[in-house]
């Protein structure tokens, strides 16, 4: 009787090329695409894409050189916050509460929830409005953007979800497209993108900091070190994923780039002047074509839809975390019930209080901004004091020269945006 | 007078005043520490917090424990100073991740109970996660400890055994002194293990797999996710990590070597030793989508004329092979793949019956190099279990089985 426990005989050869090492780079940047890229992109919310319309409908492409100093300070905290989650894979909340203890990050929790809310309603505001101009009633378009928004988290899974946040991601190009039909100066735009413009006046320097300060938010740092988590993205991983983390930064200010650019061309070669709402934007475009209308106010509901599913995702995932419950849309409903509630009820409240008629959404976006300026300060400093312990961290703390640059970058974050909470007291009284 | 207490949180411990046999007040609790290799489950000591000091109270000392403080029944003090056997409850648990064994999941401690002996000795009775103790520890000092006892009420409990809990700790010596046993974890299944695993950070997942016997980590490493697979031979010593690997079968521990780096990889398969190096070495050259690296060398390939009798006797000689093997297959002239014999028809058989009239012919098969896809059919059109992989010459490889061809699928 013979028995035989098979072995295969092949010759050996070893085949790992230079080809086969960049064919692994970019295999490996498609596997970790998404944390960095969807938290930069949704940075562009209804909120964000008033901002720079203003920006341009006033001050035309003058504002332009802020994009480059935006870029590199989403990029520096961006980048500590996806290193921090693929090192340590565990959340920003997680982490602050093991140093820090249960009582601050529950402080730290609240703020974001109420700052989170209001985001919620604005860019339930911004699904509003820009199907209004599609003669769609907001007693309609809430409620089902709500299910819809409600829906699609629940019923999916992290890599389900994930991919139609990416699809949406490329729903951006509409900026694109419609900056492109307005016909705008493209040289005036080459140039004042690298030339700074300070200026004294109140107006243009009000301008400057609300477009920096509402570039970095605090649930960015949580969402991404979240997301990074979830996927999974390890050490292993982590040169592709900061690519990723630049890439996604990058795409955030070319399409601000587009939408500052576009309402220059549409609305301050015409006439600057204030804007009062998004929705207004894309009608100064109006005379350059349907099209260029259409598309930027597609692109205003693709955001704030965008928006309206991250924000409260990233919210109950950071609550969670940091108090110990059960998260992640990977669970079911029974797994995770704390997780789903806070969830439902940030997409019920957000969006209800849209349909309440002369609801102050004006007063509570600025108050937002405030609550934003409050926890941001703490969430950097945080980070930055995480990021540099060798328990935590190991080989991967900053270097000094990092540190020098990440501080500088905190400390003018923090400059800005508290100025802009004080303007939005001011505003706001 | 307050009541004699049955139960005590650490939460409402934290800050209780410590009085002297005289009346005399001490100072407050700041942490409580176990010594482990004493006793598991009873507080040792208690560290009090004394002006700029800290001085240690052992257990026996206590008169009484009362919601309004400590009573002491001497007044021998002594200065704090750190001990590597002592589990301090503060420093070492509150926050911290543990393994909830029974509910087969990683938590964070947000409270512990203790049952109250004699109204004076405390033993950890739970572990607290959840709403409930979230609400003791954000209003404890605020609140005074009755009203809260009687606010969380409505709250529902959310806690774990402190006997099904399982303490991380990265280093190695502190885990012997601190007596840190993984029994509980590698009592679990494979697959729960491996969930969580997955849902720890690298160094207690390096803790773990140095603590854990080889074969349980083995049998759990299997289930990891690729990645983290990778990240945990990595980070182990070469020799602990071949010793895993040598626990798996060829076929996972080729799949867990090829994700490895470069560096690494090679002072594995330096260490390895023998017939389970040289059939790693070879799996290790086909794709993972191929039937080369999917298949498991690991099969029970016997002459037709083998008696029912005979085949029983070399699957009882092959314990780990009779583990997960569903098909006994059949080799014709010159060493080629005749048929295959499901291992039910094998027991049903008469025992003389040699084993070439029981198999099913024409055998189903694929060669090295058939894909992840063409496979998946195979075993979708003809209801298989298993599918024996030939080389060019018609002789039989390894075997695929149901399972890998379902996490192949599921991959996608």
């Amino acid at each position: 009787m013979t028995q035989s426990i098979n072995a295969i005989r092949r010759p050996a050869g070893a085949t790992v090329s230079l080809f086969r090492n960049l064919k692994r780079h970019i295999v490996v940047f498609f596997a970790v695409l998404g944390p960095g890229f969807i938290t930069a992109v949704v940075d562009n919310d209804a909120g964000g894409i008033f901002t720079y319309s203003q920006a341009g409908a006033r001050w035309g492409y003058l504002p332009l050189w802020t994009l480059l100093p935006i870029t590199f300070l989403l990029v520096v905290t961006q980048e500590m916050c996806s290193r921090m989650g693929a090192v340590t894979e565990k959340g920003l909340s997680d982490l602050i509460r093991e140093e820090y203890g249960l009582r601050i990050t529950f402080v730290m929790l609240a703020a974001l929830v109420a700052a989170n809310l209001t985001n919620v309603m604005a860019n339930f505001a911004g699904i509003a409005s820009s199907l209004e101009l599609f003669h769609v009633s907001r007693y309609i378009s809430i409620p089902i953007a709500g299910v819809l928004v409600w829906m699609l988290i629940v019923k999916g899974t992290y890599a389900s979800v994930e991919k139609i946040f990416l699809f949406a991601c490329s729903l951006y190009i509409c900026y694109i497209v419609s900056g492109v039909m307005v016909k705008p100066d493209w040289k005036e735009a080459a140039i004042y993108s690298v030339r700074p413009v300070l200026m004294f006046d109140p107006a243009y320097l009000t301008m400057v900091i609300g477009m920096v300060g509402t570039s970095v938010a605090p649930w960015m740092q949580f969402y991404l070190q979240a997301a990074v988590v979830e996927k999974g993205i390890t050490v292993k991983d982590y040169a592709e994923s900061r690519v990723e983390v630049i890439v996604g930064c990058i795409v955030m200010s070319v399409i601000a780039f587009f939408i500052i650019v576009a309402c220059a061309g549409a609305i301050w070669t015409v006439r600057p002047q204030d804007i009062s709402d998004a929705t207004d934007a894309a009608l100064g475009l109006k005379p350059f074509g349907e099209w260029a209308y259409l598309l930027f106010c597609a692109g205003l509901l693709n955001a704030s839809f965008f928006a309206a599913c991250i924000l409260p995702l990233s919210t109950a995932y950071t609550v969670c975390e940091g108090l110990g419950f059960e998260s992640g849309v990977n669970r079911r409903f029974g797994e995770a019930p704390i997780f789903y509630w806070l969830f439902t009820g940030l997409i019920v409240v957000g969006g209800g209080v849209i349909l309440i008629p002369g609801f102050p959404l004006v007063k509570m976006i600025l108050l937002s901004q405030v609550i934003n300026g409050v926890l941001l300060p703490f969430v950097l400093i945080f980070m930055i004091l995480l990021i540099n312990k060798k328990r935590v961290m190991k080989e991967w703390t900053n270097s000094t020269l990092y540190n020098v640059v990440a501080w500088s970058a905190v400390v003018v974050m923090i400059g800005l945006t508290v100025a802009l909470a004080a303007i939005s007291i001011r505003d706001a009284i | 007078m307050a009541e004699t207490l049955t139960y005590l949180y650490l939460t409402e411990l934290l800050g209780l005043v410590v009085y002297d046999l005289k009346g005399r007040r001490i100072g407050k609790i700041r942490d409580a520490a176990l010594v482990p290799v004493i006793d598991p489950v009873r507080v040792d000591r208690f560290l009090i917090g004394s002006g700029w000091t800290w001085l240690t109270v052992r257990w026996d000392q206590v008169e009484s424990i009362t919601l309004d403080g400590i009573r002491l029944k001497d007044e021998v003090l002594t200065p704090y100073h750190a001990d590597e056997y002592i589990l301090r409850l503060v420093r070492d648990l509150l926050d911290q991740q543990i393994i909830d064994a029974q509910g087969r999941k990683v938590v964070r401690v947000t409270d512990a109970t203790f049952d109250v002996r004699d109204g004076r000795e405390l033993r950890v009775m739970e572990v607290d996660i959840g709403m409930r103790s979230v609400f003791r520890r954000l209003t404890q000092g605020i609140l005074p400890r009755s009203w809260i006892r009687r606010l969380q009420e409505p709250i529902s409990v959310s806690s774990i055994p402190w006997e099904f809990t399982n303490i991380l700790e990265p280093d190695p010596h502190r885990r012997l002194r601190l007596n840190i046993k993984t029994n509980l974890l590698e009592r679990l299944h494979p697959a729960d293990l491996a969930d969580i695993v997955e849902d720890l950070d690298p160094e207690d997942r390096e803790a773990l797999f140095e603590a854990m016997d080889s074969e349980k980590a083995a049998e759990a490493l299997s289930e990891v996710d690729p990645d983290i697979q990778a990240s945990i031979l990595e980070s182990l010593e070469t020799e602990k990590a071949v010793e895993i690997l040598e626990e798996m079968t060829p076929a996972d521990a080729a799949a867990a070597i090829a994700e490895l780096n470069a560096e690494t990889s090679a002072e594995i398969l330096e260490e390895m030793e023998g017939e389970p190096q040289e059939e790693v070495r070879e799996l290790l050259e086909f794709d993972d989508d191929t039937a080369g690296g999917m298949m498991d060398t690991e099969m029970l390939v016997l002459p037709g004329d083998t008696t029912v009798e005979q085949a029983r006797a070399s699957l009882r000689s092959t314990e780990d092979l009779a583990e997960h093997c569903n098909t006994v297959f059949v080799s014709g002239p010159g060493g080629t793949l005749s048929g295959a014999v499901p291992l039910a028809r094998l027991l049903a058989a008469a025992e003389a019956t040699p084993i070439a009239s029981l198999a099913s012919t024409p055998v189903i098969q694929v060669p090295l190099t058939a894909d992840e896809d063409e496979i998946a059919e195979l075993f979708d059109k003809y209801n298989l279990l298993s599918l024996p992989v030939v080389d060019n010459d018609g002789i039989p490889q390894g075997v695929i089985k149901v399972d890998d061809v379902i996490t192949a699928l599921r991959r996608r």
